[in-house]
């Protein structure tokens, strides 16, 4: 029963995708393509036809979005290259004294 | 309690090829510790590199001190995760410090570790290049794309609770570093990324510090489709494994 109660521990991500999928996916399986008795109201049956796509859609633009925005926002660390040059003719200063040789 | 109270930090480097880098390396890693007044000692694994490497790491030991300077080398090039493995067996601290030797890792950066360490009581401190004011040098706009493309596909697939996966720039308490060496089976980049997943999954606590990643051999070695391959072929076996 625990490990029931605890799916990440048990469960792979792969696991947990295809249970969400499977979840999300009969649910919209069984609202859009009922039996004509026991459909919803034709305006929610148009709107809910195309979700999945419609979702997918909205999730390739949510990715473009981010990555191209942490793109832009990568930090480029010009100060820390010069610094490095520094510290690294300090240390082959200091170590030539000690007696290294390179 | 004074100091670190006791704390050592054994700073892993396996090398291969980096005569030129490694006195260094070694010379900001002592200088670092000696102005943070934090005990520590440096494990270098080099894996019979045929430029000299391991000649100038003897000669590192004899200005250091073998007890500084801990030389512990292979006779080929066998691999990171071993590498990792079998300087641990000699590493007598009780805090160990991953990082590259050819100097895009700046020592600088571990008493920030330290600090988040103590801070969080963290098991694990991640250096992270896309958080806070961490970053690169020397990567072209290609370079950055395929690294924050790669980044949110796994942050997508994996959820990991670490901003930078396939970071090298760490700082881990022995006994979990040794735990998760047992269980980890990738190689590479996904070596990596399958530590901080690892980790998760056995609930230790991960912490981040912002770095600076500075990528002086850029030019000579771009980033291949063979690459790039298998680190996909990596995620997908561990967003079906763990």
């Amino acid at each position: 029963l625990s490990r029931a109660l605890s799916p990440q521990a048990a469960m792979t991500k792969l696991g947990q995708w295809l249970c969400g999928l499977v979840l999300l996916g009969s649910a919209w399986a069984a609202l859009a393509l009922a039996p004509p008795g026991l459909r919803l109201p034709a305006p929610f049956r148009q709107a809910l036809l195309p979700l999945p796509v419609y979702l997918l859609v909205a999730f390739g633009c949510y990715s473009l979005a981010t990555v191209g925005f942490r793109l832009a926002t990568f930090n480029d660390c010009e100060d820390a290259a010069a610094e490095l040059r520094e510290h690294i003719s300090a240390a082959r200063a200091d170590l030539a004294r000690r007696g290294l040789r390179f | 309690m004074a100091g670190g109270g006791g704390d050592k930090f054994s700073v892993l480097l396996p090398t291969y090829n980096e005569r030129e880098n490694l006195p260094l390396v070694v010379w900001l890693l002592a200088r670092t510790f000696r102005d943070s007044g934090k005990d520590f000692e440096i494990i270098i694994i080099d894996d019979g590199s045929p430029d000299g490497t391991q000649e100038i790491a003897e000669q590192l030991e004899k200005i250091y001190g073998s007890d500084k300077i801990l030389l512990r080398p292979r006779a080929r090039k066998l691999g990171l995760g071993t590498a990792y493995i079998h300087g641990m067996k000699h590493a007598t601290g009780n805090f160990i410090v991953i990082m590259d030797a050819d100097l895009s890792h700046h020592p600088k950066f571990i008493p920030e570790f330290i600090r988040k360490q103590k801070e969080g009581n963290f098991d694990i401190v991640s250096g992270t290049r896309y958080k806070g004011n961490g970053g690169v040098y020397g990567w072209d706009l290609k370079r950055k794309l395929i690294s924050r493309g790669a980044n949110f596909l796994t942050q997508v697939l994996l959820r990991p609770g670490a901003s930078d996966l396939t970071g090298s720039f760490r700082l881990y308490r022995k006994e979990v570093l040794e735990k998760l060496m047992e269980k980890c089976v990738s190689k590479g980049y996904v070596f990596q990324m399958e530590m901080i997943v690892r980790a998760r999954q056995l609930g230790y606590t991960i912490g981040e510090v912002p770095i600076s990643f500075v990528d002086r051999v850029y030019g000579e070695s771009k980033l291949g489709g063979n690459e790039i391959v298998s680190f996909l072929k990596g995620l997908l076996t561990l967003f079906a494994t763990t």
